[in-house]
């Protein structure tokens, strides 16, 4: 390739990624999913305990709780919330865009409700009824999953199934319908079974229901953030606007100190945002306030490999190597120790990221990312635009570079 | 200042001749903060004290004295609240208690009627066990973090250099708890993050350092006390642009978070400022210094690396 053709590429490269990405940003920034410090919401985490003592907590009897939370929400039309299960008695709940947190709050907290209804909805069994664990999962001959369970009281249930022979029995969750088993004669005993075309999964989960609503978990408030949606827009809009200020003044002063090679760490720092911006969105992953500081103080960052590559070029040119060789030894020289500190920064991310709850998880995925695709721009692209500039042999004099020529000794 | 013609350097300062102001300055910064640890420790905010936090954004600039009188009509009397935001229109109320959320609407509530629809909060409930539980996970991690990183320092460099480096970020990192201290600055969560993410990043200027250090190592065959000493000098001035505008980029964002930020972040950006600030001092006036006293006046060349490359 000869030197000006090197420099139609760069300013070809140049053109289209400005259009890709004042193509694409706005759509980009809109669909990312802010966290509810952003937009307004609550989260909470729950401790899940037994209602009524004795039994610990399983963790099916927690997953199946944490269901019946999801149910309920959905139940409410709140979009997108988020429930995960923590430990082996937490369940964490982040609902964004809550109007009336008072009354979801409160419905969430109500125990479970398992109740067993005759055709008239009236209930005759409930959870209480049963014995804790006791429901089972068997097969019968043709090897079709069958639920076993287990009363509490032989008498009360052979006169519900007398009452009830010839008609169904509704299982509810809560008002969740969750099967309409058929009572065809009396069951004394104390035990039953329900069969019918269960599948296998659909079996083990009417089995846990029936467990979990015989020892509902009482869920306490242990960890609870609010955020007033006019609070989370102010944040937003006052942190990203901090953003753009800090990383503006970055721009300047990255040209006025490195002249081409400074134009180029500007390129490659807006690419840093817009390839962060992708990730972003391809990952689904929520953006919150401690989120978009480490965004920023990425962007800080991610400038460091592109001065600590630059100021040892500057070096080189310096001590009277040309052009070329001094670009060469110089980005060579500064990748063990840029890597050096974009480790060290990920050790640190990672400990944060195990120990955090959900904002400082932000912060540390936020910076994990962020490293990884400085990585990319700030080490590896820079690297390819600033070869393509020295080589056109358009910016020779090394004033273009940010060194005097005073300062050059001869080799 | 004067020339180095074996490293083509311009020594501005000697920072070797005076490591000795700056190892003072520092010790007694180390012990002021430990006796103010000991005395007032640390202000621990709800996510290791437990309680209730909220900050209320009332969108008009109120006095301390009509925000106390608001709470004083619920029967909250002396709370500790402080104002903030740029014409004082927000309020950050702590209580000690665990609030139910009946008890903080009707706080919500009052604030409304009285100041308007506009008003917005944030709440902040954390229960004792798991203030507790937080608070040990913190420890844990910021030794974690801590040794992980020093092993790799370790594996990096020899002992000396590791050793020196280690307790240069360890000392950072005490800075920003030490300040934070003496200052009564608030310490939840987000505060963790910034000394933790202090300790990874102000190793950085560290390793640029030692990595010269060592390269200008290869090439000087005498190594007595004072060539040694030029040798640090030297390696300290050609590497300062770098390390400085390294620092300054990074400071640059953390002011601008902390100045235009919004409210709940200012706090995480002063505490990386202090983190950064004291990363850059401590690259050059103590982890530098500290190496060439460990190294000792030795005759004999040191265990160097075998492919040493800097930038």
């Amino acid at each position: 390739m000869k030197g000006s053709s090197r420099l139609i590429a760069f300013l070809g490269i140049i053109v289209i990624m400005a259009g890709v990405f004042a193509w694409t940003t706005p759509g980009l920034v809109n669909d990312i999913r802010l966290g509810l410090d952003l937009k307004g919401g609550f989260e909470v985490l729950y401790e899940a305990s037994p209602l009524e003592g004795g039994e610990k907590v399983t963790p099916s009897s927690l997953k199946e709780t944490s269901k019946s939370l999801e149910k309920r929400i959905d139940a409410q039309g709140i979009a997108e919330p988020e429930i995960t299960t923590e430990g082996s008695n937490r369940i964490r709940v982040k609902l964004a865009g809550v109007t009336n947190e008072d009354e979801v709050r409160d419905m969430l907290k109500k125990p479970v409700n398992l109740t067993f209804r005759d055709p008239q909805g009236n209930v005759v069994l409930n959870g209480t009824d049963f014995v804790q664990n006791g429901a089972g999962l068997q097969r019968d001959e043709f090897g079709n999953p069958i639920v076993t369970i287990k009363l509490k009281d032989a008498k009360k249930f052979e006169d519900v199934t007398t009452k009830l022979t010839g008609q169904t029995m509704s299982i509810y969750l809560d008002e969740e319908l969750l099967s309409a088993p058929r009572v065809n004669y009396p069951i004394s005993g104390g035990t039953a079974q329900i069969s019918g075309s269960y599948t296998t999964e659909e079996a083990t989960k009417l089995k846990d229901t029936i467990n979990l609503g015989a020892l509902p978990l009482k869920l306490t408030e242990k960890y609870t953030q609010s955020v007033g949606a006019k609070l989370g827009q102010q944040s937003l809009h006052q942190t990203v606007e901090a953003g753009l200020i800090g990383s503006g003044i970055i721009l300047v002063l990255l040209i006025a100190l490195f002249r081409i090679p400074g134009v180029v760490a500007g390129i490659t720092v807006v690419s840093y945002v817009w390839l962060l911006l992708l990730v972003f969105n391809l990952m689904n992953a929520t953006l919150t306030l401690p989120g978009i500081a480490a965004f920023v103080l990425g962007v800080g960052m991610a400038v460091d490999a592109n001065i600590i590559m630059y100021e040892r070029i500057k070096e080189e040119i310096r001590s009277g190597k040309s052009l070329l060789s001094s670009l060469k030894s110089g980005s060579k020289n500064s990748l063990r120790t840029i890597m050096d500190a974009n480790i060290t920064n990920i050790i640190a991310s990672v400990v944060l990221y195990v120990i955090g709850n959900g904002a400082i998880r932000g912060f540390a995925l936020t910076m994990i990312f962020s490293i990884l695709v400085s990585i990319l721009t700030n080490i590896f692209f820079s690297r390819f635009l600033i070869h393509l500039l020295i080589r056109s042999n358009v910016f020779k004099k090394p004033s273009y570079y940010g060194v005097k020529e005073a300062e050059i000794r001869a080799l | 200042m004067h020339y180095s013609d074996k490293f083509h350097t311009k020594i501005r300062f000697d920072f070797i001749k005076h490591q000795k102001k700056f190892f003072g300055a520092s010790i007694l910064l180390v012990l002021l903060g430990i006796v103010s640890l000991l005395v007032f420790q640390l202000n621990l905010g709800v996510d290791f004290k437990a309680g209730t936090h909220m900050d209320i954004e009332v969108g008009a600039p109120v006095t301390k004295e009509q925000a106390a009188e608001t709470l004083d009509k619920l029967g909250y009397s002396d709370i500790e609240l402080t104002l903030g935001g740029a014409s004082n229109q927000r309020v950050s109320v702590r209580f000690d208690e665990v609030l139910e959320q009946t008890k903080v609407s009707e706080i919500m509530s009052t604030f409304k009627s009285q100041y308007g629809d506009q008003v917005t909060e944030e709440v902040n409930v954390v229960s004792p066990d798991m203030a507790r539980e937080l608070g040990g996970k913190t420890i844990y991690a910021v030794i974690i973090a801590s040794i992980a990183i020093m092993i790799y320092v370790m594996i990096r460099f020899e002992w000396r250099f590791a050793l020196a480096a280690n307790i240069a970020i360890l000392y950072d990192a005490f800075v920003v708890v030490a300040l934070f201290s003496i200052f009564r600055l608030e310490v939840n969560l987000p505060f963790i993050a910034a000394v933790l993410t202090t300790i990874g990043y102000s190793i950085n200027d560290k390793i640029v350092i030692f990595d010269r250090i060592r390269e200008n190592l290869r090439f000087s065959k005498q190594k007595n006390k004072e060539q040694l000493a030029e040798l640090v000098n030297a390696s300290l001035w050609q590497t300062m642009a770098r390390n400085i505008y390294t620092v300054l980029t990074v400071l640059i964002v953390a002011v601008s978070l902390y100045l235009f930020g919004s409210e709940s972040i200012k706090l995480f950006a002063l505490a990386k400022i202090i983190g950064l600030a004291s990363g850059a001092y401590s690259s050059v006036c103590i982890a530098s210094p500290l190496w060439l006293m460990l190294r000792g006046d030795k005759s004999k060349p040191g265990k160097t690396a075998k492919a040493p490359v800097a930038s």
